[in-house]
């Protein structure tokens, strides 16, 4: 059969084949973000489909609908929401995604609450390379399937160039409540006792050594990790007998036990000697003039828990890979209500303030 | 005034410009060691550094020292005390 | 950490601790720990609480953030908000108040400040960017201005032409003079900055001894450092000696380090006066550039208002650098003047007297007036397993 004897059947048929073809298949051929990425046509539809859509891929998220539909046991719920910024977006232990992922697991977390699913706002700059977008994307996935997580809702938008630094993250999480019985940063009593899941500093060490030009060279890794699991066996085995959860991220162990002596107002004692710090992260503090109680974490975990409960708390904690080198810090105390003091260790005392500011490094 | 702290020199960089590698409790750093060399500086000396650079070659013998006259001190109060104790007793 | 943590053992201050309470029975003595890192292990470690009442410890000037007079941080600012500037500094410096705002302020309204570890690190931001002025923040006593000067003759030897400093460098010996010839002030004795003299060697401080009769002993940074330097001091006294002695013989040779007065000496040569927050002017108490080296003088290449600004009224940091008065005996302290909120020098560095005494010390008062008991804490055995 030659060409001109084509008729206009098979043509349309063949246009069609195509037409097919490419609404299954998408063609992200931009090597860089640009503002039509966030304009809401084509474009924006080819980033959604060739970055997000198969990273994220679940049931929930495939129908692609303006707002992802799910149902929930009776119950309570808690939810919340955080914004990510940090530079470098790649550090040694973790990236921005992965970061996101984890910080908001943990919020939830230590709301006394198994997280259930994710929602990601992502505000893009124009220029930003797609193979780092689609890094920190598939580090998000990765992050969130191994935690058990998943991502169910998303935006995307691109700002000129200048107006966002490559890459700003926001992720609102909801999570089925586990503990029934009041939880949080104000309900210390005095008598516990404060245990502290591992060594602290690691992960503010980590991205401020690969952030300044320090030129300081170690092996620091960020502490990143999802504090679910090691928060339901906590749970699981002291029960009631946890007052409060927190993760000491920015500010580091210093401010957040500052802020749960004011809410609670309790006076909260720390031992010094009984506080785990890694050798190189004491050594880049030394250093630079830190100090790493107000350094931030992003997988560790402080828990309260009535002086009771401590021994199952504790052997719980440390059954678990997040919290194998969990230890006492502290005890909850009565007065002078709102402080936060360390023994240190020839048995003299200090207060423990919150950060003021970002930590800098110092010379003197 | 002045944060100092001891490293350990692990290796000359750059001979021409007085950069040697130093290790501080598991961190490493490029440091200046011009102002220690004329003390002679060999790897595996620990110095003070301060701002990047090497200030003073710290002298084992006398950080030895430091520690014996420490220690000296505690052992002669302590053995006074033993003498008060046993001098109550009897 | 070898050097660090043999000087930490918590037994053998207890040891000497007692033996300085033994020694100064009856007898009470105010010492002053002359550079504010001493005060910084002193607080970090609660050692006032360890130490008998009968010895107090009154802060010295020896903090060079805290010193710096408000119109040199106005001029500092002046400087990062010119064209085309890299202002590199020390992190100590960017919260430091000038009398509007702090060069953390001036970054954020978009002038490029950056903090760095070492004076080196600037010089190669300049070689990075030649068509920026890159201009170093000098701030510190005679530990510090070495690297200063050693980093200027890089500049000078390689021929870069974009680097700059910004010389604050103060000395501290002026300061010890303008302290002792305080009318006001009674002191038994110095514990001496460890690191300056390692810079400067033993012989400075001669003065002290033989003109003031005061003992001075030069002092490590570490817990037994400090409390065995005490006891050098408390036999002194009891002795009636008045001596220079080196406490800290592991890293402070007699003679100083003769490479790095050079590397100064070549560089830098003493102002007439330079004021200090608190003190006033003191008189050849601060470097500056050489001639020789003004083609790398900030002071020189960028227009600075050079205003004196004096220091705010309410503050009386001058009584607490000279150990007149305690920094809770101040009347502005931890109302308006707080480590967020500093009216005064000595608030500013968390080395600084007042932000030392804030952030570690507020406890044993609180604790004293309260009548509280002193903190023990009472847990599971497991911790001393673990």
């Amino acid at each position: 059969m030659s060409k001109d004897q084509l008729r206009p059947s098979d043509v349309l048929e063949k246009i069609e084949r195509v037409r097919q073809a490419r609404r299954r298949k998408f063609y992200l051929r931009e090597e860089y973000i640009t503002l039509s990425h966030g304009s809401g046509g084509k474009a924006t539809h080819n980033l959604i489909e060739g970055v997000f859509a198969e990273a994220f891929a679940n049931p929930l998220l495939d129908r692609m609908d303006d707002a992802a539909v799910f149902a929930i046991e009776a119950g309570r719920m808690a939810l919340t929401t955080d914004g990510y910024v940090v530079s470098p977006l790649f550090f040694p232990g973790g990236d921005i995604g992965k970061l996101a992922v984890h910080g908001t697991i943990n919020d939830l977390a230590v709301a006394g609450a198994q997280p259930c699913y994710l929602s990601a706002g992502f505000l893009l700059e124009e220029g930003l390379p797609i193979v780092t977008l689609r890094r920190v994307v598939e580090s998000m996935a990765a992050a969130a399937a191994a935690a058990g997580v998943t991502i169910i809702a998303g935006d995307t938008k691109v700002v000129e160039r200048g107006k966002v630094d490559q890459i700003y993250l926001t992720t609102t999480g909801v999570g089925r409540l586990l503990a029934d019985w009041p939880l949080g940063q104000s309900h210390a009593q005095p008598g516990d006792i404060v245990l502290l899941s591992g060594p602290i500093g690691d992960h503010g060490i980590a991205v401020m050594l690969a952030r300044e030009a320090l030129d300081i060279e170690c092996d620091v890794q960020s502490d990143t990790a999802p504090l679910h699991g090691l928060i339901a066996a906590l749970l699981e085995a002291a029960g009631t007998g946890v007052h409060c959860l927190k993760d000491p991220t920015r500010g580091g162990v210093a401010t957040s036990l500052n802020e749960i002596a004011l809410s609670s107002e309790v006076s909260i004692a720390l031992d010094e000697s009984a506080i785990p710090v890694r050798q190189d992260v004491r050594g880049a503090c030394e250093i630079l003039g830190l100090d790493p109680l107000t350094i931030a974490n992003e997988g560790r975990l402080l828990a309260i828990v009535a002086r009771e409960s401590v021994e199952n708390a504790l052997a719980a904690m440390r059954a678990h890979p997040l919290g194998r080198e969990a230890a006492v810090i502290g005890e909850v105390r009565g007065t002078p209500a709102g402080m936060v003091f360390l023994r240190t260790d020839i048995g003299g005392t200090r207060v423990l303030d919150m950060l003021v500011g970002d930590p800098l490094p110092r010379i003197c | 005034m002045c944060l100092g702290i001891p490293g350990r020199i692990i290796e000359f960089v750059d001979e021409t410009h007085q950069i040697a590698k130093a290790e501080v409790s598991g961190v490493r750093r490029n440091i200046n060691v011009a102002l220690v060399l004329p003390e002679g500086l060999e790897p595996g000396d620990w110095v003070l550094i301060h701002v990047g650079f090497a200030m003073s070659k710290i002298d084992e013998q006398e950080a030895q020292e430091t520690l014996r006259l420490l220690r000296a001190m505690g052992e002669t109060y302590t053995d006074e005390l033993d003498m008060l104790l046993k001098s109550e007793i009897e | 950490m070898r050097f660090v943590d043999e000087y930490r053992d918590p037994q053998m201050a207890q040891t000497l601790a007692v033996e300085i309470a033994r020694l100064t029975e009856g007898r009470p003595l105010k010492l002053m720990e002359v550079c504010g890192g001493h005060t910084h292990t002193i607080y970090k470690h609660g050692i006032e609480d360890l130490l008998p009442r009968t010895i107090d410890l009154v802060h010295g000037p020896g903090c060079p953030v805290c010193v710096l007079p408000m119109g040199r941080v106005d001029d500092a600012i002046a400087i990062a908000r010119s064209e085309g500037v890299i202002f590199t500094t020390f992190g100590d410096m960017m919260r430091v108040p000038g009398s509007r705002g702090s060069l953390l302020d001036a970054k954020a309204q978009g002038a490029d400040v950056r903090f760095i570890y070492s004076p080196l690190d600037a010089l190669k931001i300049a070689r990075q960017n030649p068509d920026r002025e890159v201009v170093f923040f000098a701030i510190g006593f005679e530990t510090t201005a070495p690297s200063t000067a050693v980093t200027l003759l890089r500049a000078q030897a390689e021929g870069i032409k974009n680097f700059s400093v910004f010389c604050n460098h103060v000395t501290i010996i002026p300061a010890i003079k303008a302290i002792l010839d305080s009318p006001d002030l009674r002191l038994d004795g110095f514990i001496g900055p460890g690191h300056v003299s390692m810079v400067i060697g033993m012989r400075p401080y001669t003065f002290i001894a033989r003109d003031h009769r005061k003992p001075v002993v030069i002092a490590g940074f570490e817990l037994l450092d400090i409390i065995q330097a005490v006891l050098m001091i408390v036999r002194q006294v009891i002795e009636g000696r008045a001596e220079v002695e080196n406490q800290y013989s592991r890293v402070v040779r007699p003679e100083g380090n003769r490479k790095a007065l050079e590397a100064m000496a070549r560089t830098m040569e003493l102002r007439p006066f330079f004021e200090w927050r608190g003190l006033g002017f003191i008189t050849h108490s601060a470097l500056k550039l050489r001639p020789e080296f003004a083609a790398w003088d900030a002071e020189l290449r960028f227009s600075v208002p050079g205003i004196r600004v004096a220091d705010p009224k309410a503050c009386q940091c001058g009584e607490v650098l000279k150990g007149v008065i305690k920094p809770w005996e101040c009347k502005v302290f931890g109302t308006a003047c707080t480590p967020e909120t500093p009216i005064g020098t000595c608030m500013v560095s968390p080395e600084g007297a007042c932000a030392a005494y804030y952030n570690y010390g507020r406890y044993s008062m609180a604790a004293e007036r309260a009548n509280l008991p002193a903190i023990g804490l009472q847990t599971p055995a497991d911790r001393t397993a673990s």
